[in-house]
């Protein structure tokens, strides 16, 4: 986390937009604990409507990748394309897919 | 229509309290401590302002006069106005504004319970919508009362000295004048001493996590029903009614 002392920890916030929807990340905020986390991912990503649900996560905890992984990680499959299910009739009506 | 003053009045009492402690944190508007928590009071400000507006139209609709709500909130000098002393205190630091605001939102979120039940229809209704409104305000500044008072050292006797000074406007919430009394008999007001009691008992659960002290005075100022205010809210009005009075109708 930052090393700057005199600012709170950083939290990655994830706003559902609809009940059964996966919920997307919305952006990050500072705050000094995950109450007050969640407030102020509430006032700040929830100011239209956009939301039924809303994940706080301390910035930390989240580990990623590298732009050093992307040869290792994703181009492999590539070349795989039996792997997408385009091969599948998708029935009519359903979305979100 | 019967008591056609005294419902005015309440109405007055209620639109112009959230009006002027909705200004008050518009002034925080750009010098909020951090970002997010200057959004968060904006939030809460337009909430205020928005319930204003409903309970503002209104009264002017009560009155018959074909007073707007921006006649009302404008045109009226502080004698007229019938807002809660609390609201129009300076907002001082962020635990005094903070204190302040749980005070009287506090407040409202127990009389907004009972005026959802009342038999005045607008009245109703503002109360159902408002008191979503005003339960997150309840929330959000519980959690900064008690993150202060069991913060450090100086946040603990700042917000205590904020809670001291607030304390003797706390006690004109729950006094109830002739205007109250007919209301709450005609089924359209508020029990204040109900009131009382449940935002005294949260006050003392929030005051205990908080680790602070619920203030002993006994002294408590009232008048602000009848129109008697202290001097900071002529110089509040001077300002947010500047424009229209300086451009009389003017509109964007």
């Amino acid at each position: 986390m930052s090393e700057k002392t005199n600012q709170w920890p950083l939290w990655e916030v994830f706003v559902q937009t609809k009940p059964g929807l996966p919920h997307k990340h919305a952006g990050s905020l500072h705050a000094a604990d995950r109450e007050m986390a969640l407030l102020n991912a509430r006032d700040v990503y929830s100011r239209r409507g956009e939301g039924t649900n809303i994940w706080v996560v301390p910035a930390d905890a989240i580990t990623a990748s590298t732009p050093e992984d992307v040869g290792s990680f994703f181009e492999p499959s590539n070349d795989k394309p039996y792997r997408h299910p385009t091969f599948y009739t998708v029935p009519e009506g359903v979305k979100h897919i | 229509m019967e008591n056609r003053d005294q419902l005015f009045q309440y109405c007055l009492r209620l639109g112009d309290s959230s009006l002027v402690i909705g200004h008050r944190l518009s002034e925080w508007c750009g010098h909020g401590p951090i970002l997010e928590e200057d959004i968060a009071m904006t939030n809460i400000s337009l909430d205020l302002i928005g319930q204003a507006r409903i309970m503002l139209t209104y009264a002017g609709q009560v009155e018959g006069k074909n007073r707007s709500e921006d006649d009302l909130a404008y045109l009226r000098d502080s004698m007229d106005f019938r807002n809660l002393m609390i609201t129009e205190q300076p907002n001082g630091d962020f635990g005094k504004t903070m204190m302040r605001q749980f005070f009287f939102s506090t407040y409202c979120y127990f009389l907004y319970q009972q005026l959802t039940k009342s038999k005045d229809a607008t009245i109703a209704a503002f109360a159902e919508k408002s008191l979503k409104e005003v339960t997150y305000h309840v929330r959000h500044t519980s959690e900064w009362i008690i993150r202060l008072g069991d913060g450090t050292e100086e946040s603990h006797e700042r917000v205590q000295e904020a809670a001291d000074e607030l304390w003797m406007y706390t006690g004109e919430m729950f006094t109830a004048d002739e205007v109250d009394e007919l209301m709450l008999k005609s089924g359209i007001g508020a029990d204040l001493d109900k009131v009382k009691q449940e935002w005294a008992n949260l006050v003392n659960d929030i005051f205990k996590k908080a680790t602070l002290k619920v203030p002993s005075g006994s002294y408590m100022i009232t008048g602000s029903k009848k129109g008697k205010h202290t001097e900071h809210l002529g110089f509040l009005l001077a300002e947010m009614q500047f424009l229209p009075r300086a451009y009389p109708g003017a509109s964007w």
